[in-house]
């Protein structure tokens, strides 16, 4: 029974999948019906299995394929970090997109190609072997194409193509890297660390760059971000899907995977790898940084913050120092928490207000004082205002920094603070102390579009304020790297 | 026993009835023929798998004077695979020859020939003497000619004529072959060729039949052929072709290289034909990229996709043979053809009913068919992803398996090989992708029914399922291969 936990935790997604393709544009009840449900029933069996797993309980199950490649889903505390986040995050993306869509065209492909994303985000999460992560990554990848090209013009459609033309060259990169790794060491399992002796030091730093570009496109690691900012034109809840639950946060939980699980802490500090990576990451944050204060549309701004934001948490997977690891991984849901609040109201003020460049911004607060609360909260947490939760990463990395004796990252992390108010402040001022344009008449009567925004919020708060519970991200991130990585 | 005959007269009477019968029980004739040699082919395989080989010699004859037909792994996985592309191809076909005006004299040649080349293949994969391989290469070339010309156009007939030219040409050389191997030791027979003393002219014999067969293979420099013909076919037929004939060839390389002389296999002949297959690749893939028509798009990525089967020489061969990763090769490269005759065949099936609906080919015509007939684009996009090499697909597992190897040998050029051959592939099968996802009003009146659309979607569904499930198929692989039943890496 408890083997069988994973699959039905896959299940939960990929039954909606199988049946929405089948179904007709007119059937809303029960698509939104399979759709929910399908989230909720998620929800609930990963709330159930937090209790068994903090008591140091795992769940496994394996199959088979052909000799070398073998499928293994396994629940342990790591996984279970991405899978709750995602989950529940999916759970209010779906209450979201359905009111989002409203009556819009083809919403079969739509919500059928949406739960396939988050069943192929659910067991990336879940894999415990290198190849199931590949399949699942690859599955991801795929199914997001027709979610990005959705609206089907032509911008949509070049936005999918950036977004392949990114995304195929770099997984032939990750198989390569995969293949090469395997090719010496069998099949590798997450739980056991791999014989990589059979492999010289070079190769070996070969293959970790190899596998950082595989996994890095997808968490828009500098240079490989430029298809995150074109991949707005996509619906609000699309961007969600990419910038919170599934696709940056896969490649950033790929990362982790490989620094810790394939390669381990200690032969990449052994081959010299993890400061290069840092550095990479800090250039990510910064760069991404100085590119969001230059945009003038709400989406493309988040866009390029998620950009710089993500690498924080590959800059503790990096550094990996007992503080930073746990920043790190606290920063995978704190992020996506944030980040999922600002496209929600991003989606909101578009949907609502038709706005969506940052002048339209102006005395908005008033109309929707709901939404503009809820982005303010987002946008000061993202700057690291305490009790915020980002605030809480921020500390955390910060000291991971002094551990791992790179006190530069202090500097990194302050100027990333200083650029992230410079391109947040404007927002929330012009939101509460701009004079609103006289034609602006717009009402937030949407509770389906902002409901699921608040509660984004309030955990977003409240992962900040009860940081120092044990089932806060934060005691959850300290528990996976007490038991895993920190022997 | 009795469905190893089977499954080759079963298609011999069939083609005959099919030709003598008039009208109605013609047709009826037709599929009983196609649903008997189906059944055959599935109770062929289970018997195998659970019985182990059946061995029959002709007649009660054993060679050296007689001719032996055997049923190993290798053989039931092709005439299962081929069971299921001609039987989707034949549904398909049911319904577009019907439709057509000249439907009455297209279809008095159609179901003969489909059904004559269904008993050539399998001829092909049963047999075990080298005149009697010929016989059977022979009569499926014949057969695909007969297809390809069937429409009567003058782009098909000279496309098939070029073809014909080929097609005699291989043949001529693997004849040659043939006579000199039965000069220098007086059997023809597989076993007994395979524990023969090597001859003087052996090196000689073998070059001239890998040309012929090379030839008829398609493969990379002898592929022009095949685009204008499987372009210019009509689509149950393209599928067929595309799908499988050149596959029979390429089993009999495979019996030559690695059962009848692999003491002749140096490295530097090894090499060589990979070499040939890594130019078939890129070459297919870079003329692909740059078509107007899809039928062209889908035929020059056959010669791409023939171009990989070509890697398993140096990987699974020569030095490698007894190596733990020459497993991994040649299952690969086996699993590979599997897959990739599932999904051409899906594919071409599902581009034959856009064509059939649009009247062209030409990819501006394609625009929003994706809405119009969402199970075959879906079927085209299924494919695109085994053809490509994603997973999970047949053609991912080939594609790890292979490069597995090639790494695991120090040979990465062909991991390479592979690599930038799927990203080629991506490219080229976007372009088609992108054009029928986008919006066009298609107000067209007569669209295939959704269980005409459900028919590629089956088999590329099918090609999916084999990289899922692809422990059971690996194992029955093994069946007759003592080298391969090790687990190599």
């Amino acid at each position: 029974m408890t083997g069988l936990l994973p699959i039905f935790i896959l299940l939960t997604s990929l039954v909606p999948t199988a049946i929405t393709f089948f179904l007709p544009q007119e059937s809303y009840r029960l698509r939104n019906a399979l759709n929910l449900g399908g989230a909720i029933a998620k929800v609930a069996l990963i709330v159930t299995m937090l209790f068994s797993v903090a008591g140091g309980a795992s769940y496994e199950t394996d199959m088979a394929l052909a000799p070398g490649l073998v499928l293994l889903l396994r629940i342990d505390a790591l996984a279970l970090l991405f899978v709750s986040l995602s989950a529940s995050l999916w759970l209010l993306t779906t209450i979201y997109a359905i009111a989002y869509l409203g009556k819009k065209p083809e919403q079969s492909r739509f919500f059928g190609f949406f739960s396939l994303c988050v069943f192929a985000t659910t067991g990336i999460a879940l894999s415990g072997s290198l190849i199931s992560f590949f399949i699942f990554f690859e599955l991801l990848t795929l199914s997001t194409w027709p979610l990005v090209a959705h609206k089907q013009d032509a911008a949509s459609l070049e936005a999918g193509r950036t977004y392949l033309l990114y995304a195929l060259p770099c997984s032939t990169v990750l198989l390569v890297a995969i293949v090469w790794l395997e090719s010496a060491t069998g099949p590798i399992l997450f739980t056991e660390p791999p014989d990589l002796s059979g492999i010289d030091p070079a190769g070996l730093r070969v293959i970790f760059a190899l596998f950082i570009i595989g996994v890095g496109m997808k968490a828009a690691i500098v240079p490989l971000h430029g298809w995150l900012p074109s991949a707005m034109v996509a619906p609000a809840p699309v961007s969600a899907l990419l910038h919170a639950v599934a696709v940056v946060k896969a490649g950033a939980f790929g990362v982790i995977r490989v620094v810790y699980d394939v390669f381990g802490v200690d032969r990449v500090a052994e081959l010299g790898v993890g400061i290069p990576l840092a550095v990479m990451a800090s250039v990510t944050i910064i760069w991404g940084s100085l590119r969001a204060l230059q945009q003038t549309e709400i989406k493309k701004r988040l866009a390029y913050s998620t950009v710089s934001q993500v690498s924080y948490i590959i800059l503790g997977a990096a550094l990996a120092s007992p503080f930073a690891v746990i920043g790190g991984l606290a920063h995978l849901v704190h992020q996506g928490l944030m980040k999922i609040v600002l496209f929600f109201c991003a989606g909101i003020y578009d949907e609502r207000a038709g706005i969506r460049s940052i002048e339209g911004l102006n005395g908005l607060g008033r109309w929707m004082p709901w939404t503009s609360i809820c982005f303010s909260l987002g946008a000061l947490g993202m700057i690291g205002l305490p009790p915020i939760a980002g605030f809480v990463s921020k500390i955390y990395l910060g000291i991971g920094g002094l551990q791992a004796e790179a006190p530069w990252v202090l500097a990194v992390l302050g100027v990333s603070t200083l650029l992230n108010a410079a391109y947040f402040l404007p927002l929330v001022y012009r939101l509460w102390y701009c004079e609103a344009a006289p034609d602006v008449e717009v009402d937030e009567n949407a509770p389906a579009l902002v409901g699921p925004t608040v509660a984004a919020a309030l955990a977003a708060v409240a992962a900040g304020l009860l940081a120092a519970s044990e089932i806060s991200p934060l005691g959850w991130a300290t528990l996976i790297a007490e038991r895993d990585y920190l022997q | 026993m009795s469905a190893l005959v089977a499954v080759l007269v079963a298609p011999l009477i069939g083609a005959l009835a099919a030709v003598a019968l008039p009208g109605r029980s013609g047709r009826i004739a037709t599929w009983v023929a196609i649903v008997a040699t189906l059944a055959a082919a599935i109770m062929l395989a289970a018997s195998v798998i659970s019985q182990g080989m059946p061995r029959l010699a002709v007649g009660s004859w054993e060679p050296p004077v007689g001719i032996v037909l055997e049923a190993d792994g290798l053989s039931i996985a092709m005439i299962v695979m081929t069971a299921l592309v001609l039987t989707a191809a034949g549904l398909t076909a049911r319904h577009m020859l019907a439709g057509d005006t000249k439907g009455p004299r297209i279809a008095f040649g159609f179901w003969p020939l489909m059904l004559l080349l269904w008993a050539a293949l399998n001829a092909v994969f049963l047999s075990r003497d080298l005149f009697n391989l010929y016989v059977g290469i022979e009569l499926l070339s014949l057969s695909a000619i007969g297809l390809v010309a069937i429409e009567g156009k003058p782009a098909a007939l000279t496309a098939a004529i070029r073809y014909m030219f080929f097609a005699l040409a291989g043949s001529l050389l693997y004849l040659a072959g043939v006579v000199l191997i039965y000069a220098a030791h007086g059997a023809l027979d597989i076993g007994l060729l395979a524990t023969r003393l090597p001859a003087g002219t052996d090196p000689f014999a073998l070059a001239l039949m890998t040309v012929g067969l090379m030839a008829k293979t398609a493969l990379f420099p002898f592929h022009v052929w095949l685009p204008p013909a499987h372009g210019g076919a009509p689509a149950p037929a393209s599928a067929m072709l595309s799908a499988l004939v050149p596959k029979a060839s390429f089993v009999i390389l495979l019996r030559l290289w690695f059962d009848v002389m692999p003491d002749q296999a140096t490295d530097a002949v090894l090499v060589l034909m990979a070499a040939l297959g890594t130019a078939a690749v890129l070459w297919g893939s870079l003329v692909a990229l740059v078509q107007t028509r899809l039928k062209l798009i889908v035929a020059y990525s056959t010669v791409a996709q023939i171009g990989y089967l070509f890697l398993v020489f140096p990987l699974a061969g020569g030095t490698s043979v007894d190596q733990p990763w020459a497993a991994g090769a040649w299952n690969g490269a086996v699993f590979l053809a599997l897959s990739h005759g599932l999904a051409k065949a899906a594919m071409f099936l599902a581009v034959g009913q856009w064509v059939h609906v649009r009247g062209s080919d030409r990819l501006d015509e394609m625009k929003g068919l994706a809405k119009a007939m969402p199970m075959s684009a879906f079927a085209f996009a299924l494919s695109s992803i085994t053809i490509v090499g994603l997973p999970p697909s047949g053609g991912f597992t080939a594609k790890y398996l292979v490069m597995t190897s090639a790494f695991a040998a120090g040979q990465w050029a062909w991991a390479l090989v592979m690599a930038c051959g799927g990203l080629m592939a991506a490219a080229y099968l976007y372009r088609p992708m992108a054009v029928i996802f986008g919006r066009a009003d298609l107000s067209a009146s007569r669209l295939p029914s959704r269980s005409q659309q459900a028919v590629p979607l089956a088999l590329a569904g099918v090609a999916i399922v084999l990289g899922i499930a692809s422990a059971e198929p690996f194992e029955t692989l093994a069946i007759g291969r003592p080298q391969a039943a090790e687990e190599g890496l």
